[in-house]
């Protein structure tokens, strides 16, 4: 268990800010699942809930998420579930029950790029941005390889851009942390790959062509490929050479479901 | 067996109502607030001996109580296993020890008025180790030159072939016939060498238990145990004084599986409160029941088995490794059953042996897990005659039958019991049918890249220690016509308590509500050596209806005078005493106790308790079907099919429920529940995210059937089901996925990655 | 500090460590039906419903809930006799420690969606670890409860 000098809740991001940037016994608490398992001493916990930041709105180009949505309201949004499929339940739905999922925030699950975390690789799936208060807009992909600083998270951007994207995870029992996860996007011809838990930090692949997406074949080349560039490691869930492998099988698996998609 | 009433049927439990409630009735609910918060500081080091602890900084931290350490504590070695005179565990621990034997062994003892207090002061205390070599592999620790145990106040029982010096903490070997020559002779033999692990009760309370001074100074302990007598005992012997100043209470208990069958936490906070004269309670984290619990014992098993070539069984030959870790707690008992209850489901075998070493090794002592050594063994031996049944081309249901035990055999490593109830041949053939055996086995494709396969095994288990388990039950007759049952055995969510009163009721012939069970307080309840070797519906369910006879007799005795006649000349229906020859003449069971309280004859009660000199085996079969993901690897329970012999059954839903949670915790060991250790001997699994149980999505279905015997030393023709419900997950499913794919798993969890690997090796 | 809130409807103030969690928080006013399972948020034993959802409260800070409506099982026994009540005619609250947090779950899930299917419910769930049932007695009790046709895949 942490101890917690004082409990602040903010009221002001200008206010967490300058909390936070006292030093690394300040820190911003989310959804806390993750941080009162450590047993920190925390100076000050800045608490964000009063900011208006558990919203979800939608524009003309894309989704604007607060980072203290819940993983359970990004699971049954109706907006985000229409532009861009089954993405994000998919990715959270496994994450240990709904009492957890009615907790975990969006910008806990984010910030400290947990190698395992599969909100980390359905966000970088989509054309996403991390707003940061100092840092402002930044690609989620820059993000998920700088290192972890002193800013906060405030929103993550998604564009609408029409791309597909099929979400996959293999896991040892259903609500286990994942061996793998794996989601393939597909804009037009263009195919890429996001890998994570590998165990560490997601990357996405892209820049391996699939010319003739209908051939099994072609896939199978494909999903080798992707596996074959990609960095794997091992942990108690599984060695690198497993996770390699299953790579190739789950990349083929969302293959298949993204080119039997009509709406492709 | 007479019409019953309640015996038989789906009665609900009696505390169903306050636990579905959320009444405070559990260990940590009932603590005063006033109590010391107990935490242990734990070794860093698998072995070590603690050169130099320092405390006073500790023990300066506002709030703080008393710290504790190897310094501070009698010096008398004690086991805290819970069982039976005479315990055959070793007495080879001390509350606190200057050397450690694993990574978490207690250090030293902080109390204080919180937790935050307790925490700072734990931070406090310096310590110096002389860090030593551990033993982490147990198939290296005989005569390793490492000693776990080199202490001079080691206490050996008798007969467990237990050296020490040796890392031996017991030893034995029994057969019958010449097993080498018989196997040389076996147109078909296997020879394998099977391996289960550690695994974890996982029971959804943690250890916990709290302590103070009653009105007379004794310590009352309260305490979430399997086994309040035995805990007496324990403390007792680990304070160094006598069993008159410890009172044991059991409140609910949320849940056991044997892991509460050791008394694992209660030392401290009996240590704290009798140092002190204070209240002070100890409720383990989870990641304390990973560490410092009592799993079930690690075990490698050689197993060796023959048949002719008409599928006839002739010989078997196991031997047994265990691993007991740091203590020997259960260590010369659970081995033991990892032969009897496996080679003994088979007939008139020509030869037999059965030998085992348990070892001392730097891991967490193991204890009482469900099963208790017979999961292990019968993973080892049910396994075996699946492949001895592919080597031979058969169908592994066949070679069962043509070689399993019937009513009235012999059983073959059983003390030299027989069985003198059994439906195992019933249950085959009704685990078949609802499997639908024939059709599917050995497999079905069931996809581009998947089957789905199915495997099966048998079980069987104890009923109780014979000659030695003992249950007793009082009854009081109250008020009205009541019955208050006083019971010393341990309901831990099992259901006991309703079952035993369903007992009484159909024995007294009145309604279940008019049984007031009342649950265990050393101080108040008859002794009962527990609920554990599943011995509690037929030990003391054989107790209860002993003690209902006498109430009836009693009730008699003393209504006849006021009736004018002899004691022969009524008969009591449960409600009335009336004259057998003229039954218009009686009087009522209310009015005999209003005049009894009166004065007019002597207040009923009775008492009675049992032991067996038998302990008749339930048996059952168990089919798994499994989907095997080719691509992946990945096994999946789909459907488990499962018949039981547990005798008459009492409790129709509490009897199918313990089977399928059986079934479920077997499938978690035989698929999931993965321990692991660093190099340093540090268990990785600490908590619910590395050591995954099952949850509602990883169990498939189960279903459960009853093929019922009749045992007639047995209550109502009962015998027991606790336990003998773990058993055939691991190997049915392990031969399952080998129906599947042709690998054959030996070690558990059979891990997707395992399989995924295997067929691609192919 | 200081925290206002609202327990089972009842408006309560208390003067909270900055650290303490919502179970503590609620097992030291009295309200004991939610228990420690785990140290990870893995077992649901602890679900209460925070304005009407169902949390965790061993993750939930305290100090959170300021102006929140906490509900706990004591809260909601007349809605919770007749989920119970099936549970106990299948004999699946056996030791009944994580029986609790189970209730509280499924009460949720009926507000949410009063008739899910097999699939939906068991997910649902899937966060309430039980250790003693194998969950198929309670399995049983909530095809009852949710009138759910059993169609168990075979």
């Amino acid at each position: 268990m942490y101890t917690i000098k004082n409990y602040v809740t903010a009221e002001s991001l200008e206010q967490a800010a300058a909390l936070k940037e006292k030093g690394r016994n300040n820190v911003i608490i989310g959804g806390n699942l993750w941080l009162k398992m450590g047993s920190r001493s925390i100076q000050n916990a800045i608490d964000l809930s009063r900011l208006h930041l558990d919203g979800i709105e939608e524009d003309a180009e894309g989704f604007r998420i607060g980072c203290m949505v819940t993983l359970r309201e990004l699971e049954v949004h109706e907006g985000l579930k229409g532009t861009f499929g089954n993405i994000f339940k998919e990715a959270v739905r496994h994450i240990v029950g709904v009492q957890f999922r009615n907790l975990a925030t969006v910008g806990g699950s984010i910030f400290p790029r947990f190698g395992f975390s599969d909100v980390l690789t359905a966000f970088m799936s989509c054309d996403s941005y991390v707003e940061l208060y100092r840092g402002g807009r930044i690609p989620i992909r820059e993000f998920a390889e700088m290192p972890l600083d002193n800013d906060i998270l405030t929103h993550i951007y998604i564009k609408k851009d029409g791309r597909k994207v099929r979400y996959q995870s293999y896991r040892i029992t259903e609500t286990d942390f994942p061996v793998l996860t794996c989601a393939v996007i597909r804009k037009e011809n263009d195919f890429s790959v996001v890998l994570g838990a590998r165990p560490k930090r997601a990357v996405c692949i892209d820049g391996i062509a699939l010319e003739a997406p209908e051939e099994e074949a072609a896939r199978e080349r494909f999903a080798a490929q992707v596996a074959e560039r990609t960095e794997f490691g091992s942990n108690m869930r599984g060695s690198a050479a497993y996770r390699r492998e299953l790579a190739r099988v789950l990349i083929l698996r969302a293959l298949a479901e993204l080119t039997e998609d009509k709406t492709c | 067996m007479g019409e019953t009433r309640f015996v038989g049927k789906g009665i609900v439990k009696k505390d169903a109502e306050a636990l579905l409630s959320g009444k405070p009735v559990y260990t940590d609910d009932l603590a005063p607030d006033n109590c010391l918060i107990i935490k242990l500081l734990r070794s860093p080091h698998a072995h070590a001996i603690i050169e130099e602890i320092r405390t006073d900084a500790a023990k300066k931290v506002p709030g703080v109580e008393a710290v504790f350490t190897y310094q501070d504590v009698p010096q008398k070695r004690f086991t805290e296993a819970g069982q039976t005179f005479p315990e055959p565990s070793p007495d080879d621990r001390l509350i606190l020890d200057q050397r450690v034997r694993y990574v978490g062994d207690p250090v030293a003892i902080v109390a204080g008025k919180d937790e935050a207090c307790v925490n700072r002061a734990l931070r406090m205390i310096k310590v110096k180790y002389q860090v030593l070599d551990p033993i982490l592999d147990f198939t290296k620790a005989l005569d390793n030159p490492i000693i776990i145990h080199p202490e001079d106040n080691y206490v050996a029982k008798e007969g467990k072939g237990t050296d020490p010096k040796r890392n031996l903490c017991a030893s034995q070997s029994r057969g019958e016939g010449d097993v080498d020559e018989v196997l040389s002779h076996c147109d078909y033999v296997v020879e394998e060498v099977y391996h289960t692990k550690a695994v974890n009760q996982a029971m959804m309370e943690p250890f916990g238990a709290f302590a103070m001074k009653d009105i007379y100074g004794r310590l009352k302990i309260t305490s979430s145990t399997q086994i309040p007598f035995h805990v007496r005992r324990i403390v007792a012997r680990a304070l160094n004084i006598s069993k008159s100043r410890v009172r044991v209470v059991k409140p609910r208990i949320g849940g056991g599986f044997g892991a509460k069958q050791t008394a694992v936490c209660e030392v401290y906070p009996a240590f704290v409160t009798y140092m002190t004269g204070k209240p002070s309670k100890i409720i383990f984290t989870r990641e304390e029941c990973f560490v410092h619990g009592s799993p079930r014992h690690e075990m490698q098993m050689s197993v060796r088995i023959g048949a002719d070539k008409n599928g006839k069984i002739r010989a078997i030959d196991l031997h047994t490794l265990s691993n007991t870790g740091a203590f020997g707690e259960h260590g010369p008992t659970t081995v033991d059953l990892s032969g009897t209850k496996s080679i003994s489901l088979y007939r008139d075998l020509d030869a037999f042996r059965f030998s085992s070493d348990v070892v001392y090794t730097n891991v967490l002592s193991a204890g009482a897990y469900r099963g208790y050594g017979a999961t292990q063994g019968i993973f080892a031996v049910e396994s075996a005659v699946n492949e001895l049944a592919h080597k031979m081309q058969m169908d592994p249901s066949v070679l069962r039958e043509k070689n399993i035990v019937h009513e009235g055999d012999r059983l073959m490593n059983y003390y030299g019991q027989t069985t003198e109830s059994c439906a195992l041949d019933r249950c085959i053939a009704k685990v078949k049918e609802m499997i639908d055996w024939d059709k599917k086995y050995p497999y079905v494709k069931t996809g581009p890249h998947t089957v789905r396969a199915v495997g099966m095994a048998l079980s069987m288990q104890s009923s109780g220690i014979n000659n030695c388990d003992v249950g007793s039950v009082q009854i009081k007759l109250n008020d009205d016509g009541f019955y208050t049952l006083m019971i010393g055995c341990s309901d831990m969510g099992t259901g006991c308590d309703t079952i035993l009163a369903q007992m009484a009721a159909d024995c007294l012939g009145c309604e279940y509500d008019n049984i007031i069970v009342r649950g265990v307080d050393t101080d108040q309840s008859p002794y009962d050596s527990g609920s554990y070797a599943s011995s509690t519906t037929y030990v003391t369910g054989m107790a209860v209806v002993k003690a209902c006879e006498q109430m009836k007799s009693r009730i008699c005795e003393e209504a006849a005078p006021l009736m004018g006649l002899a004691p022969n000349e009524v008969e009591f229906d449960g409600a009335l005493i009336s004259e057998k020859k003229d039954p218009e003449h009686f009087m009522e069971l209310a009015d005999l106790v209003t005049s009894l309280q009166a004065g007019s004859g002597k207040i009923i009660t009775a008492a009675a308790s049992n032991t067996s000199n038998v302990s008749p085996p339930p048996f059952m079969a168990g089919a798994a079907e499994v989907e095997i993901d080719l691509e992946t690897g990945k096994v999946t329970p789909i459907d488990y099919a499962a018949v039981v012999d547990c005798g008459t059954v009492i409790n129709s839903n509490l009897a199918r429920v313990q089977t399928e949670g059986g079934l479920v915790q077997g499938i978690g060991m035989a698929l999931y529940e993965d321990i692991q250790y660093t190099e340093k001997g540090k268990l990785k699994n600490r908590n619910f995210i590395s050591y995954k149980i099952p949850t509602r999505l990883d169990m498939g279905r189960v279903r459960v059937d009853f093929e019922s015997s009749y045992e007639k030393t047995g209550p109502f023709g009962a015998k027991s089901i606790g336990e003998v419900v773990i058993n055939t997950p691991s190997p049915a499913i392990a031969d399952a996925v080998y129906n599947g794919t042709g690998l054959r798993f030996r070690t558990l969890p059979i891990t997707s990655e395992q399989v995924f690997m295997g067929l691609h090796k192919k | 500090m200081l925290i206002e809130l609202f327990l089972n409807e009842e408006k309560v103030q208390a003067d909270i460590r900055p650290d303490m969690m919502l179970l503590d928080f609620l097992r030291s006013r009295g309200l004991k039906s939610m228990k420690r399972g785990c140290d990870t948020g893995n077992c649901g034993l602890c679900t209460v419903w925070v304005d009407g959802k169902p949390v965790l409260s061993c993750g939930v800070p305290a100090a959170r809930v300021q102006g929140a409506h906490i509900t706990t099982l004591e809260g909601v026994q007349a809605e919770a006799e007749e989920f119970s009540r099936f549970l106990a005619e299948e004999g699946a609250d056996q030791c009944g420690f994580c029986s609790p947090g189970l209730i509280m779950n499924v009460l949720a899930l009926k507000k949410e969606n009063p008739h899910p299917t097999e699939a939906e419910m068991k997910e649902y769930l899937a966060g309430n670890l039980c250790r003693c049932t194998g969950y198929q007695a309670q399995y049983r009790a909530l095809v009852k409860y949710f009138g759910i046709e059993e169609v168990q895949q075979g």
